[in-house]
């Protein structure tokens, strides 16, 4: 029982940090209809700025993670949305959606090329310890990503509901032509979206790569799962992906232990056919139009 | 109102019929308590204010919105839960608001298109001649609508009108025994629109087919129509001939105050 | 196809059936994998090009048509009962998957199909007694087929040579049947497709399953090619290298496919001076492409011809007008 409070209460850090990334995805996806096939990407990216602002720029630790997050927001928000995906955006998902696959691929390598191929060590914001909680077991990483997290996914909750740009935004996410005509500027309103994409993507990638290390290659499983828990919760909501992101955490560290870890990065896929199969509006969403 | 319509209403089974729809949005009722009967041969002219529910209605009777009560039926049969191409298999043609054509294929392309469901098996389909042997009835179909000139030009680079006119054959090319005209007047210049009239009224009498219009344009309505529903909050109003429309008080009253 | 066309086309084949004379075994090795991913790209395009649905498991795909086509061979079962056997439980497999993922929203088969693809990596890795684990299947044979040998190089390129031009005749045939037709109207609109009885949810399930089961075919002509097959080849990443090739070529033209294999096959070969540099040059030319056509490069052809062409093309507005 204490393994599992430990093994579930670990799954739930994990899985807050991939419901970040997943509610990035949804509102990308809800306001300009972009897949992005990148997400992963830009989760693997954000550590690398900060490695950079230390190692290279000699900055200390909280400087670095400002100028990365800055650099996120130029990079992954306002350069990703100008230059990728606007001139794309008349001819439909499919050219998005090789383009963002491209733009992962082109990233993974530069870093890898320019950077390192190697796992590099990534500072923590807390010292690591393990405190005990019931019984088990809990480093203080996975208590500060769950605070954070939630922080986060709470602060955003209350900018897009309690704000006039945050409903603004809603309006434009729902229906941008109605929005258009209650004198929603659009244009700006899916701007944001792209910053707080890039934001949360930066704020995933300081929070996961202390415990995965910094790597070129993290991004492809951080996108994954972020697509899954996306479309677990119910694609189009955010509620729906922060639970999403929290049950594929909690499930994927619950599939290492008591299923074989051969097959444990074979769960989430499973649960990923079974939803589509059973529920396809997810786990919150509501059975929205079906594709005729 | 035209001699031959009267006749063929007369004799004129209900092609279509609809029996206490409503539909509601949030409590708002758009369409409420509506029923109906379109008989063989007629052309129906559906028409209201903005928001009267005839958008509402229209997709209730093609079953893309589910009514929250009632049923409509086409051809005896019942249209709940069909799929737009079980619909259209019932006999059930359509146009939409917006231009609706294929761009990329040539007109006679387009039109085999709109047959070819409806013959033979997805065997045949598969392994029978390429056009499903339509092309000659395709390509008669096109000369009616005046377009046999245009036969193999791509229907993306013919002119707004010309594709309006495609958009309207394509409705019929699998003899439908009922067709709903969304608005087929929209962005369509007055020559146009005396000549798309003009095509609908020869194919109605030429092949006794069955229209239900919606449209905005008085004008189109009134020479095209044999019988004229008027929608109001969701309800008939009125209907009677055009010519009855036209001077009943309360039509006039919901449009000037609606 | 008019004769211009057909003068072309035999030209093509031709220049094909020359193409490895006098080539040494890795160019005439480069040349049969050209065609066998045309193959699968030609298979992904039904899925992409004509039913308008994204697809990440061709690669996947491919990886049950090779390892059928390996294990039959190999427990003594014909070529030419192995390959269509593949190509039957890859079309299968399309239809169990495309079922559900069809039913909902249109995007979602490009979600189950990247699931598929992982999920087919770890079962390919991790059954061992079937599929040999990592270490893959060794020594797959090269079929005989009356008294011809396909076990040299040259033999097995006019073996796949031939393949590859019974699937392109067939694929002709297909997209210009009714079926193919019922497949451009729902690229193009699959409103108005369906509003005109075309019953748009079976028609993409068949193309997905049928672009599926010509990945199988790629399969099982990959695996005797190599002779060795490991999971690694079939991955995520190489579903990914189809589409590439489907979207770069032109998605939804006959040819685009096969151009576009040519080049993603080829394109290595020309960047290898650029070592390890030549992923990167190579995403960020698919991302510049994407941005400036996103038709890909048969597509960027059109665009120049028809600016040559000038205004003839609508010449026929004139009469429009008139209407």
């Amino acid at each position: 029982m204490t393994e599992f409070l430990q093994v579930v209460l670990s799954g739930l850090a994990t899985g807050s940090i991939y419901a970040l990334a997943a509610i990035g995805f949804t509102l990308l996806w809800q306001a300009s209809q972009t897949i992005n096939f990148a997400q992963g990407e830009f989760v693997m990216l954000p550590a690398f700025f900060v490695l950079i602002g230390m190692h290279v720029l000699g900055m200390p630790l909280i400087a670095a993670m400002i100028f990365a997050l800055i650099l996120s927001l130029i990079l992954l928000g306002v350069i990703f949305k100008k230059f990728v995906i606007e001139p794309m955006l008349p001819h439909g998902t499919l050219p998005i959606v090789m383009a963002t696959i491209a733009l992962g691929i082109l990233m993974k390598e530069t870093v890898k090329e320019f950077y390192s191929a190697e796992a590099q060590p990534y500072p923590s914001l807390v010292a690591d310890r393990t405190l005990d909680f019931f019984g088990a077991a809990v480093s203080t990483q996975d208590i500060l990503n769950l605070v954070v997290s939630m922080l986060v996914v709470v602060a955003l909750q209350f900018f897009l509901s309690g704000t006039r740009t945050g409903r603004s935004m809603q309006a434009t996410a729902q229906n941008p032509q109605v929005a258009e005509i209650l004198g929603v500027n659009i244009k700006r309103m899916v701007l944001y979206t792209f910053l707080i994409n890039a934001a949360l993507a930066a704020v995933a990638s300081f929070l996961i790569s202390p415990i995965y290390l910094a790597k070129f290659s993290n991004g492809e499983p951080i996108g994954l799962v972020a697509f899954i828990a996306a479309i677990v919760g119910g694609f189009n909501q955010i509620r729906g992906a922060l639970v999403g992101g929290l049950l594929i955490g909690v499930v994927d560290n619950l599939a290492a232990i008591y299923v074989s870890a051969q097959y444990r990065a074979a769960v989430p896929l499973i649960l990923l056919i079974v939803i589509i199969l059973v529920r396809p509006q997810g786990l919150l969403g509501k059975a929205e139009g079906r594709a005729v | 109102m035209t001699a031959h319509v009267r006749n063929a209403a007369d004799a004129g089974a209900s092609v279509l019929s609809v029996r206490n729809i409503s539909k509601a949005f949030g409590g708002i009722k758009a369409v409420d308590d509506v029923s109906f009967d379109v008989n063989s041969g007629e052309i129906l002219g559906l028409i209201g204010p903005n928001g009267s529910g005839k958008s509402t209605l229209f997709n209730c009777i093609l079953g893309q919105l589910k009514p929250d009560q009632g049923e409509v039926r086409v051809n005896g049969q019942s249209v709940a839960g069909k799929r737009a191409c079980d619909l259209n298999k019932l006999g059930v043609g359509r146009t939409f608001q917006m231009l609706q054509v294929f761009p990329q294929m040539t007109v006679l392309e387009n039109i085999i298109l709109a047959g070819q469901e409806h013959q033979g098996t997805m065997f045949t389909r598969l392994f029978g001649p390429s056009d499903a042997g339509l092309t000659e009835e395709a390509a008669k179909l096109i000369d009616f609508f005046r377009l046999g000139h245009l036969r193999d030009e791509l229907a993306g680079s013919l002119s707004y009108g010309q594709q309006k006119l495609l958009d309207a054959a394509m409705a019929f090319m699998a003899g439908p025994s009922l067709v709903l005209l969304d608005e087929p007047a929209g962005g369509v210049n007055l020559t146009m629109l005396e000549n798309l009239k003009e095509r609908l009224v020869a194919f109605n009498r030429e092949r006794g087919s069955t229209f239900v219009v919606i449209e905005h344009n008085m004008d189109f309505v009134m020479s095209l129509c044999t019988r004229i529903l008027v929608l109001a909050g969701g309800r008939i109003i009125a209907e009677g001939t055009p010519a009855e429309i036209r001077s009943n008080p309360e039509v006039i009253e919901a449009y000037l105050g609606g | 196809m008019n004769s211009r066309n057909l003068i072309l086309v035999l030209v093509g084949i031709a220049a094909l059936i020359a193409a490895p004379l006098g080539q040494g075994n890795y160019v005439i090795y480069v040349l049969c994998s050209w065609l066998i991913f045309s193959i699968a790209a030609m298979g992904l395009n039904l899925t992409l090009g004509y039913a308008g649905q994204v697809s990440l498991a061709q690669a996947a795909f491919m990886g049950i048509g090779a390892y059928t086509t390996a294990l039959l061979t190999m427990a003594g079962v014909h070529w030419i009962f192995a390959a269509p056997a593949a190509m039957v439980l890859c079309f299968v497999i399309g239809l169990v998957l495309g079922y559900p993922a069809l039913r909902v929203q249109h995007h979602f088969l490009a979600f189950v199909t990247l699931a598929f693809s992982t999920l087919t990596f770890l079962v390919l890795r991790n059954e061992e007694w079937l599929t040999g684990g990592s270490l893959g299947l060794v020594g797959i044979m090269r079929p005989k087929f009356l008294g011809f040998d396909t076990m040299p190089q040259l033999h097995f390129y006019y073996f796949t040579l031939a393949v590859f031009v019974l699937v392109a005749l067939l694929f002709w045939g297909l997209v210009h049947s009714p079926w193919g037709r019922a497949f451009k109207a729902l690229r193009e609109n699959p409103i108005r497709a369906n509003s005109l009885g075309v019953d748009i949810r079976r028609m993409t399930l068949l193309a997905f399953a049928i672009g599926s089961a010509l990945g199988g075919l790629a399969g099982a002509l990959a695996a005797p090619l190599v002779q060795f097959i490991d999971p690694p080849a079939f991955s995520l990443m190489h579903s990914l290298k189809i589409l590439l090739m489907v979207v770069v070529g032109g998605s939804g033209y006959f040819f685009g496919p096969i151009l576009g294999a040519g080049l993603v096959i080829v394109m290595p070969e020309f960047l290898r001076f650029t070592e390890g540099y030549y992923l990167m040059i190579y995403a960020a030319m698919v991302l510049v492409l994407m941005i400036v056509c996103p038709t890909g490069l048969i597509g960027l052809g059109r665009k120049f011809a028809s600016q040559f062409k000038g205004r003839s093309v609508r010449g026929d507005l004139k009469e429009g007008a008139k209407l």
